[in-house]
């Protein structure tokens, strides 16, 4: 039991991180740090590092709250800690 | 039938509605009143933290605000959205399986210590207080400028409605009217931002209109967005679709409100509401969609109007000005001061006269208001209020009157769904974590239900106060909410949970440093006229490296000094997997 819990939380924590990184990515990266050379790219009407900032990295944090749900949901089972 | 027969319709009727609501989920534990009884579905729970996060600044400031600040006004919609991300991935749902009531709780007990949770608990009450002040004036704004009452007896009546559904519901009550107060925000809010995206596009999904093309008049065919950064531009501002602020500054204030906002003990309160661990993750995800509905379209709002404005006024006689304008005008959001007497309005970059318009009696040539403000030396001739934005918007889009009433209904449902979780944020913490866990643990369950419902009235009292007599700092203390959040409550709980030796004396050094440090350098700029030292961090921003001050401290002294206890380290170890989380247990 304490090994499999053990390998449950690390893979907790690996989600985690990948999940997280996105989250960066997306906000810290594409909305900001990156913005102006991104705003070459033209979606549309929208200048794509301005579209990043005002819109899609929102639309990935709600998708990213969704996907951690049903990672858990399919971890938690494997590892017999589920509610 | 009138505008303002409409407005009083619709706001008898939702405020009949949330008195139902909260008659109907009276309750009579403590449990129900603290965590709703721990019984509310993950969809509900969704809706209504959605409600209790989005204020009467989400949903009347904020489009005007990005409005004019273009791509900085980003800080804003993702500073306030990223921040369920942390709190799905890294709170909640232990927070959850741990099941106490409150944020002090949480705090108290894993750092075996009750000066940490005595920190904690004046922490959540400031933070508190900062917030509901603003709320209770917002309803009074609300009040004054839709149904031409005073402002100071629109803030009696809200108080009134607030404190009868929260002292008699608890957080059940307020759960449930939060649901209906997150209906009525969204729909009001959706059906002007719709009607304007059609009017100006052609489209009906805001999000999309907002990439797209003009649909009429001069500059029909071209993309909206790059209009208006020629517009900006012409008049002197920084282009629409780029920003103005230092990057370093745009970081530090994004990841102070997104940590500020997951550190928010009324935000994370609504989480023990759920019945289980799977609930608290998934609700957050729900949380985050019903905000994103209204923050995609903020943005979108913010671009239409900023054309439209700047179409409408700039270089038009004031005599041809549309009716909105005058409108407005009376309310003290909209003020013209003819600098060059042409009789014609000038818009452009800068202030037209300083501070905020002091109207004098009389009226110009034209019928415009006269203003007493010194005048600037910039040729820009108008004042507009950012609320504007929101409220001008149906009578822009010339909508029905009963539009109008219900942006009022859903202005109001905004700034009382805040304000009545705030509330039990401050009751809880007085009646629970201070009289109960540290007064008098020997109190009744009837007993300690009356302390929670007297603390509630005692927080109405106070908060109404402060709406009535709004401290001239109101504006400049809302830096200190999520600079106070950040740097003291997020570090600890999370450490707390991901690291088994942070102990007692690293949270206590650390909570101490990170609020000490940020609150030093926000007095410093905001009240005591020093500059922004740090790299040029402004206030806003500063709580970002309070937070690494309290991450560094906190892990440094906790290896420094014993390892926490073994029943705190097993405590830590079972908060880590769902099983067994049962509801919020009162102990």
């Amino acid at each position: 039991m304490e090994k499999g819990l053990a390998a449950y939380w690390k893979k907790n924590l690996s989600y985690m991180v990948i999940l997280l990184s996105i989250w960066a990515a997306v906000s810290y990266g594409c909305g900001i740090l990156f913005a102006e050379q991104l705003n070459a790219i033209k979606v549309g009407g929208f200048p794509l590092g301005f579209w990043f900032a005002q819109q899609g990295a929102i639309y990935v944090f709600v998708a990213l709250i969704f996907i951690y749900y049903r990672l858990m949901e399919k971890l938690d089972r494997e590892h017999d800690v589920h509610e | 039938m009138s505008i303002l027969t409409w407005t009083y319709i619709m706001v008898g009727a939702t405020f009949a509605i949330y008195l139902g609501i909260a008659w109907v989920s009276r309750v009579k534990t403590t449990k129900g009143f603290y965590v709703a009884g721990g019984g509310v579905s993950p969809l509900a729970n969704g809706m209504a933290t959605a409600a209790d996060w989005m204020s009467a600044a989400s949903f009347i400031s904020m489009a005007g605000m990005i409005s004019f600040l273009g791509y900085d006004g980003a800080i804003y919609l993702l500073g306030w959205t990223g921040g369920y991300v942390l709190l799905a991935l890294l709170l909640a749902p232990y927070l959850r399986k741990f099941g106490k009531f409150t944020v002090p709780d949480f705090v108290g007990d894993r750092y075996y210590s009750d000066v940490a949770r005595f920190v904690a608990l004046m922490c959540a009450i400031f933070v508190s207080f900062t917030y509901v002040a603003g709320q209770m004036r917002g309803v009074g704004i609300v009040f004054s400028r839709f149904l031409e009452v005073d402002v100071n007896t629109g803030v009696v009546i809200g108080m009134a409605i607030v404190f009868f559904y929260a002292a008699l519901g608890g957080m059940k009550g307020i759960t449930y009217t939060q649901v209906a107060q997150y209906l009525v925000l969204i729909v009001a809010y959706l059906i002007p931002a719709i009607a304007i995206s059609l009017k100006i596009t052609g489209h009906p999904i805001p999000q999309i209109g907002f990439g797209g093309t003009i649909a009429e008049g001069a500059n029909s065919g071209q993309y909206l967005l790059d209009v208006l950064n020629r517009l900006n531009t012409d008049l002197g501002f920084a282009a629409y679709t780029s920003g103005s602020k230092s990057m370093l500054d745009v970081i530090c204030i994004t990841l102070a409100l997104m940590v500020g906002t997951a550190g928010l003990p009324h935000v994370i309160i609504r989480f023990y509401t759920v019945p289980s661990v799977r609930g608290a993750r998934i609700s957050a995800g729900y949380a985050l969609f019903f905000i994103a509905l209204l923050y995609t379209t903020a943005p979108a709002v913010a671009s239409f109007a900023r054309y439209n404005m700047i179409n409408t006024i700039n270089n038009t006689a004031y005599a041809d000005a549309p009716s909105w304008v005058k409108n407005w005008e009376k309310t003290g959001l909209f003020a013209w001061v003819d600098k060059n007497n042409d009789g014609i309005i000038q818009y452009s970059k800068g202030d037209a006269f300083k501070e905020k318009p002091k109207f004098t009696k009389e009226t110009g040539a034209l019928g415009q208001r006269m203003v007493s403000n010194e005048l600037t030396d910039k040729t820009n001739e108008v004042f507009i209020d950012n609320d504007i934005i929101v409220l001008a918007n149906p009578e822009i889009a010339n909508l029905p009157p009963w539009v109008i009433a219900l942006v009022a209904a859903g202005g109001l449902a905004a700034a009382l769904s805040t304000a009545s979780g705030l509330l039990l944020v401050i009751s809880s913490s007085i009646s629970h974590d201070l009289y109960y866990r540290m007064i008098n643990r020997q109190a009744t369950e009837a007993k300690r239900l009356t302390v929670g419902r007297v603390m509630i009235g005692v927080a109405v009292l106070i908060a109404g106060y402060f709406g009535i007599n709004p401290p001239g700092f109101v504006a400049q203390v809302v830096a200190f909410a999520f600079g106070l959040a950040a740097s003291s409550f997020f570090p600890i709980i999370v450490l707390g949970i991901f690291d088994k030796r942070t102990n007692r004396e690293g949270a206590i050094c650390g909570m101490v440093s990170g609020i000490g440090f940020t609150f030093l350098y926000i007095v410093n700029n905001k009240f005591l006229g020093g500059t922004p030292w740090l790299l040029g961090i402004s206030s806003e921003g500063i709580g970002t490296v309070g937070m690494i001050i309290n991450f560094v401290v906190t892990l440094v002294v906790s290896r420094l000094t014993a390892a926490p206890p073994k029943e705190v380290q097993e405590l830590v170890e079972s908060i880590r997997y769902p099983r067994g989380a049962g509801s919020a247990m009162d102990h």
